[in-house]
């Protein structure tokens, strides 16, 4: 009896090691991650890239562990401890810590690394830099702000005037002129990407010329414009994330950049043994990497903010109501523009590479 | 000879009180770890290591505290002409920029003029935004903490808003990168250097990891500048009186007008130079962000220093060390938020330490009448 115990015992054990060990292969990939300075609650990339890593911590039983660097100074010592601890991705997020990165691959030939957001030139074959058509998505946003457009007078509010928000502003551009060749556009510069009163003040000004529809590439600068949309009560384009919840009724759709998948999708690679280091990777409209929310539904993250508080059944039915009278009788125009853009019918210039013109 | 032993009795009191409020501060911060499911004993562990726990981590602490005890010294010397220099940061940000400038736009000098020319120009350039304020206080009685905030204004709009747009080259917010020839020595690359090569134990700095430059041992060499000029020259006799008493240095025959320009300008010099060493010897460009908000970080550092450019070095690298050391607590698990709120705890105790210190001179003085 006992010897049949103590068997049954070591069978039991033998059993839990066996199984034990298959999730602990998976658990075997450690993923670093260094956020820009903004750090996480930006509701932007840096939210976008972490969500990404919970959905592959979820669903690939990865780990991972991420690093909000103070100030710039700390990117690299960030990076090279990731990369000597043995974690086996390694990612930086930002344009700011290109540099960084290149150098800290350098020294570490064998760990795999990830760049969110900047193309790199002559990319080291540990290095597979994650960038994103923003300009197709604002294609969308400013065929969509052209078509809602009463005044024919729509805005553009970008944060710092370089080549990454050039993209956005092109596309936005493009798309407008796309609907209505002489529609009046309106483009400001915030210089800054953490100023909302700035924002408004853009927005109230442009909104003051004539504007009714503002898109805006600021980050939290935006959440001026969105303020001043609902105190002048015209329509606003949010950018990044689903951002339509915010000033309800007022957000009639945001330019998804869909940082999370991408980031997703690199550590599945890194999991399943298939990561290709050495490319600079473009997500476009064709896989889904930028998008523009849906025009017809309200979608998850307004009902999640409707869940937990953060808008009332008033408002939600607000936005609900603006969908169905201002934006969906364009979602058919918009999902054809949208194909044409995937099968290139039409080709949308990408301003960060061609250089803003001078004459707008 | 017993006012040197009693001067030195009060140099260990002091910093031993100044270690006691550490520790104390390290107590206090315990309870927020907590509320963190992380051990206090780990985090701060995590603290020692990454700011002292071996050679690179040492040599890194020196590298942070670089630009911390430059603004500090930057901040010290005019308080000590009764001056309260806000405009560290300009100062900086206009002398890294100039830096920054010099070091891409001239592709063909060699390293033994470039890089001297790039240092004199951003710390020429951060001499001139600190002695303007200084000037319009000694000539227009304006307040230079108004002046020194309002440049710290126009000098971000300047070079981070408008200057970086002038001379970028790509899609990063950033000056084009600097020439090799303005590029201070870095002691990673030490065993390429013909005579620091030879020194004994020079193979220790050669880990990639090591990010000190020579603007550290600039660092020192200022604080060595500034301690003379203060304590050892009539120029600094003159400012000191200022800072004591304007008006009676004045009727003393001494130009308090002269001592308030000349503290600014130098102050503003050396302020510069923080800004020069972190374009030319950590980021190798002018880049957004890059002055991390060192200019106000350089008024506590002086505050604890007490104003001393020997203290202000010591503060410099308990920052540094806060700082370097910061980072390694997030890879132990605690929060940067945590992390942060630690580091001012740090700076609070110590502050609150002077506080304690009068009082306590206070109580003396009283005690000695009854």
């Amino acid at each position: 009896m006992k010897k049949v115990l103590s068997l049954a015992i070591v069978f039991a054990f033998v059993m839990m090691v066996v199984f034990a060990a298959v999730p602990a292969a998976a658990q075997d990939t450690r993923v670093g991650i260094v956020l820009s300075t903004g750090g996480l609650g930006d509701l932007s990339f840096n939210d976008a890239a972490y969500r990404g890593l919970q959905r592959a911590e979820d669903e690939l039983g990865i780990s991972f562990d991420y690093i909000e660097p103070a100030d710039p100074s700390e990117d690299q010592t960030a990076l090279r401890r990731f990369a000597s601890r043995g974690y086996d991705l390694v990612i930086g997020v930002g344009f700011q810590m290109a540099d960084s990165l290149r150098t800290v691959a350098g020294e570490y030939p064998d760990t795999k690394f990830a760049h969110v957001d900047q193309y790199f030139e002559d990319i080291p074959d540990n290095i597979v830099s994650l960038n994103f058509a923003e300009w197709e998505g604002s294609f969308l946003a400013g065929a969509l702000a052209a078509l809602t457009s009463e005044n024919g007078n729509v805005g553009f509010v970008g944060g710092v005037d370089f080549a990454l928000i050039h993209r956005f502003e092109g596309g936005f551009y493009q798309g407008a002129r796309y609907i209505n060749p002489d529609i009046e556009i309106q483009s400001r510069y915030a210089d800054d990407f953490g100023d909302p009163a700035r924002g408004r003040e853009i927005a109230l000004g442009m909104i003051d010329d004539g504007a009714d529809v503002i898109y805006h590439a600021a980050g939290g600068t935006g959440s001026g414009v969105f303020q001043a949309a609902e105190e002048e009560d015209i329509y606003a384009i949010g950018v990044d994330s689903n951002q339509n919840y915010v000033a309800p009724g007022h957000v009639i759709a945001s330019m998804l950049k869909k940082v999370d998948n991408a980031v997703f999708d690199t550590v599945k690679s890194v999991v399943e043994g298939n990561y290709q280091g050495g490319n600079n990777l473009y997500f476009t409209l064709a896989d889904g990497g930028v998008d523009l929310t849906s025009l017809t539904e309200v979608g998850q993250p307004v009902l999640d903010a409707h869940d937990n508080g953060t808008i009332t059944d008033e408002e939600l039915e607000t936005i609900r109501q603006m969908k169905e009278n201002v934006t969906s009788p364009y979602a058919d125009r918009i999902a054809e523009i949208k194909e044409m853009i995937i099968n290139g019918e039409i080709e949308v210039e990408n301003w960060g590479e061609t250089g803003r013109p001078d004459n707008l | 000879m017993n006012n040197y032993s009693d001067k030195i009795k009060s140099i260990l009191t002091d910093l031993g009180l100044s270690l006691l409020s550490i520790v104390v501060a390290l107590i206090v911060g315990t309870l927020f770890i907590f509320l963190t499911d992380k051990s206090p004993l780990d985090a701060y562990s995590a603290l020692y290591i990454g700011a002292f726990g071996n050679f690179s981590a040492i040599a890194n602490t020196l590298w942070r505290s670089t630009p911390l005890i430059l603004t500090g010294l930057a901040v010290a010397l005019p308080f000590r002409a009764g001056l309260f220099n806000i405009g560290a940061e300009g100062q900086l940000l206009m002398g890294g920029f100039t830096a920054g400038v010099v070091g891409f736009y001239f592709t063909s000098l060699p390293a033994f003029i470039h890089l001297p020319f790039a240092i004199i120009a951003g710390m020429f350039v951060g001499g001139l935004w600190g002695g303007l304020p200084g000037f319009l206080k000694a000539k227009m009685d304006v307040h230079e903490v108004i002046a020194t905030i309002m440049l710290n204004h126009i000098a971000i709009a300047l070079t981070i808003n408008y200057g970086i747009n002038i001379f970028r080259d790509t899609g990063r917010p950033a000056t084009p990168r600097i020439m090799d020839s303005a590029a201070m020595f870095n002691f990673k690359n030490i065993m390429d250097h013909p005579f620091l090569s030879k020194l004994p134990f020079a193979e220790l700095f050669a880990h990639p990891a090591i990010r000190l430059h020579i603007n550290f041992f600039l660092a020192l060499a200022a604080a060595v500048v500034l301690w003379y000029l203060l304590f050892k020259t009539t120029l600094g006799y003159e400012m000191r009186a200022v800072g004591f008493n304007p008006d009676g240095a004045e009727y003393g025959g001494i130009n308090a007008s002269k001592g308030i320009i000349t503290a600014m300008f130098i102050s503003g010099a050396v302020a510069g130079l923080a800004g020069v060493g972190e374009v030319l010897g950590t980021h190798f460009s002018f880049m957004q962000g890059m002055d991390a908000g060192y200019g106000f970080t350089g008024i506590a550092v002086a505050l604890i220093g007490q104003t001393h450019p020997i203290g202000v070095i010591l503060g410099g690298i308990l920052f540094g060390a806060l700082a370097q050391g910061g980072l390694e607590m997030q890879f132990s698990g605690i929060p940067s938020e945590i992390v942060m709120l630690i580091q001012a705890l740090v700076i609070f105790f110590v502050a609150a330490l002077q506080v304690f210190k009068v009082y306590l001179a206070k109580r003396k003085a009283k005690g000695g009448v009854e």
